[in-house]
């Protein structure tokens, strides 16, 4: 077999410019369209998150009460050598952990649970979806306050429940507390993320796999686990990322008092109680750190696909 | 007979579920319900329903501008920061759909790291920015941040949304004799326009909802959302533990939620389901 190709006549080679010159003129005019209409949204993002950001990185390195503005002084990384040096920070940062690690996990079983009752219950689908999603849509503040009665003594059905306790009063037990109010307020959520995908999975699969008598169990396990992988990361990520950063149900119902403050109420106590804008903007660069360490290990460690990722296709 | 009997005790068992389900996660909101019509007296019975009703919290809390007001906020604020956030949206979320540019996947990845922002990070600089320029305690000082953490929401799922729309149909009424004009107006807008309107529900409920920079970012009645004054509300009396008024006014501002809620269920679940369904 030959390999010569014919002659490109400059003819060819004309009509191939002319075609280049013409669609790169309209990627051009494409590329242009592209980011105007995406500039409004940029300048909106950056000017609110970007610029604050690069500023809170600058106070926090500086000594600076707002009680005292005239004794601010830049004083590097004092800030953070007294964060990490502080009993207050750790503590902060193993509750949050405990918390976070705890609510997703628990999340992650009900909302699977509640997920496939939503996919595949025979009747009152529409009925189940709704009720549902009354937690996902209720103000956190005024469930927070909902439980935060409930376990009041003498107030509370909870507290009379298990003999007027007063579980907001010891550490462990409010922990325990503010865990069954974001899991509350956040299986819906993981549960539609994870409905998602459940749709994924092919039903002829599954039908497969019971004919060759494969039982629930197995079936859940085997074949739908691992297609649902994908959404499952990704909504393990999103919910984990969004646990660390508890502060609404926290500041009702404890005000993070006995020791049940989250790193985002030790930084708002430093911030708005204490006027220490050098200290909360030290701890404000600390969260961040944490969470992009979290995304990190989520994606690089677990696999977890960027969502969006094929989006820009 | 026995498929019959099969489905009957199938029925039974999801029907179980279904209610297991329901009633748990209604309990809370039935006891703040509760709450609220308890009369102050009446607030350390603890029963769950309550044993003496009044519409006292309710009279209360609805004639003082303590409530009204961040009330009037919240509506305010909500609205504007979520049609302002939607329209950016759609016009980035059209471009990523549609158009061909490079940093497309930047802009994915930048807003969706912006989702993820720890908010305390945010409120930090912002409360000493807004400060300066005069905007702490304001409307914008409030819309302007909001619209910037619901562009990402907003982005997000407008792209997965409109990457959906069969844009060949906008070419299709144009061969049919349609102007530009029309053909965006008949066959791409009333395609377009589910998605944008459950983008603008999904967004209104964050605005709605959110507490932490709505109590950095604001001092007084005169900026302050509901959620936020409810936690500073010292109701009527000083010395009265205000719960049947917080109760109140918890309900109150659940009530639109539980609305949009009952007539936007499918069209919330599918926005929220649709970013994660790669189609």
């Amino acid at each position: 077999m030959t390999t010569t190709t014919p002659p490109v006549t400059t003819q060819e080679l004309a009509a191939k410019d002319r075609r280049r010159a013409r669609s790169s003129e309209g990627a051009r005019a494409e590329r242009r369209l592209g980011w105007l209409l995406c500039a409004p949204a940029v300048i909106v993002m950056i000017a609110v998150t970007a610029y604050p950001i690069g500023y809170a990185i600058f106070l926090s390195l500086e000594r600076y009460v707002m009680s005292a503005p005239q004794l601010t002084k830049f004083v590097g990384l004092s800030n953070y050598g007294a964060i990490l040096n502080s009993p207050f920070w750790w503590r902060a940062l193993w509750v949050t952990a405990v918390i976070t690690a705890i609510s997703v996990a628990i999340e992650f079983v009900l909302g699977m649970l509640l997920a496939l009752l939503m996919y595949r219950t025979i009747w009152g689908r529409g009925t189940v979806r709704t009720t549902v999603l009354i937690p996902y849509g209720i103000v956190t503040v005024a469930a927070a306050f909902s439980w935060l009665y409930a376990w009041t003594p003498s107030t509370g059905y909870l507290s009379a429940a298990f003999g007027n306790a007063a579980p907001l009063t010891s550490q462990w037990q409010a922990i325990g507390v503010i865990i069954l109010a974001e899991i509350w307020k956040t299986t819906p959520f993981m549960a539609l993320l994870m409905m998602a995908g459940l749709s994924l999975v092919p039903e002829d699969l599954l039908k497969a796999a019971k004919v060759d008598g494969a039982t629930a169990w197995q079936r859940f396990v085997r074949v739908m686990l691992p297609l649902m992988k994908p959404a499952i990361l990704v909504a393990l990520l999103f919910r984990t990322l969004d646990a660390f950063r508890i502060f609404d149900n926290i500041f009702i119902l404890t005000s993070g008092n006995n020791g049940t403050g989250s790193v985002s109420i030790l930084t708002y106590d430093n911030l708005f109680t204490a006027l220490n804008l050098g200290l909360g903007s030290a701890l404000s660069v600390l969260i961040l750190i944490c969470v992009a360490i979290i995304a990190v290990v989520f994606i690089k460690g677990f696999g977890t696909a960027a969502p969006g990722t094929d989006l820009g296709r | 007979m026995a498929a019959t009997a099969a489905t009957a005790r199938q029925r039974s068992g999801w029907t179980i579920a279904n209610i297991v389900a329901i009633v748990l996660a209604l309990i809370p909101v039935v006891w703040i319900l509760s709450l609220s019509f308890k009369t102050p007296a009446s607030i350390t019975d603890p029963t769950f329903f309550p044993t003496h009703w009044t519409w006292g919290n309710y009279s209360g809390i609805l004639t003082t501008s303590t409530f009204i007001r961040p009330l009037l906020n919240s509506i305010g604020i909500g609205l504007i920061a979520t049609l302002i956030a939607v329209v950016l949206a759609s016009m980035a979320a059209y471009a990523v759909a549609r158009l061909n540019f490079p940093g497309k996947q930047v802009l994915i990845g930048v807003s969706l790291l912006i989702a993820m922002f720890p908010p305390i990070a945010l409120a930090t600089p912002l409360f000493n920015i807004e400060r300066a320029l005069g905007l702490f305690n304001t409307w914008p000082g409030l819309i302007i941040p909001y619209v910037a953490t619901g562009l990402p929401l907003g982005i997000y799922t407008l792209s997965a949304f409109f990457r959906e729309i069969p844009w060949e149909l906008e070419k299709a009424a144009k061969v049919d004799g349609a102007t530009p004009a029309q053909a965006f107006l008949r066959v791409i807008a009333p395609l377009a326009a589910p998605g944008m309107v459950t983008t603008a529900i999904l967004v209104f409920l964050f605005c709605w909802n959110e507490f932490l920079l709505a109590i950095t970012l604001t001092a007084t009645t005169a900026a302050r959302t509901a959620p936020a004054a409810m936690a500073f509300f010292t109701g009527n009396s000083q010395f009265a533990v205000p719960t049947g008024s917080i109760s109140a006014a918890a309900v109150v501002i659940t009530i639109p939620i539980i609305i949009f809620v009952l007539f936007f269920q499918r069209r919330i679940v599918a926005g929220l389901t649709a970013g994660a369904v790669k189609g």
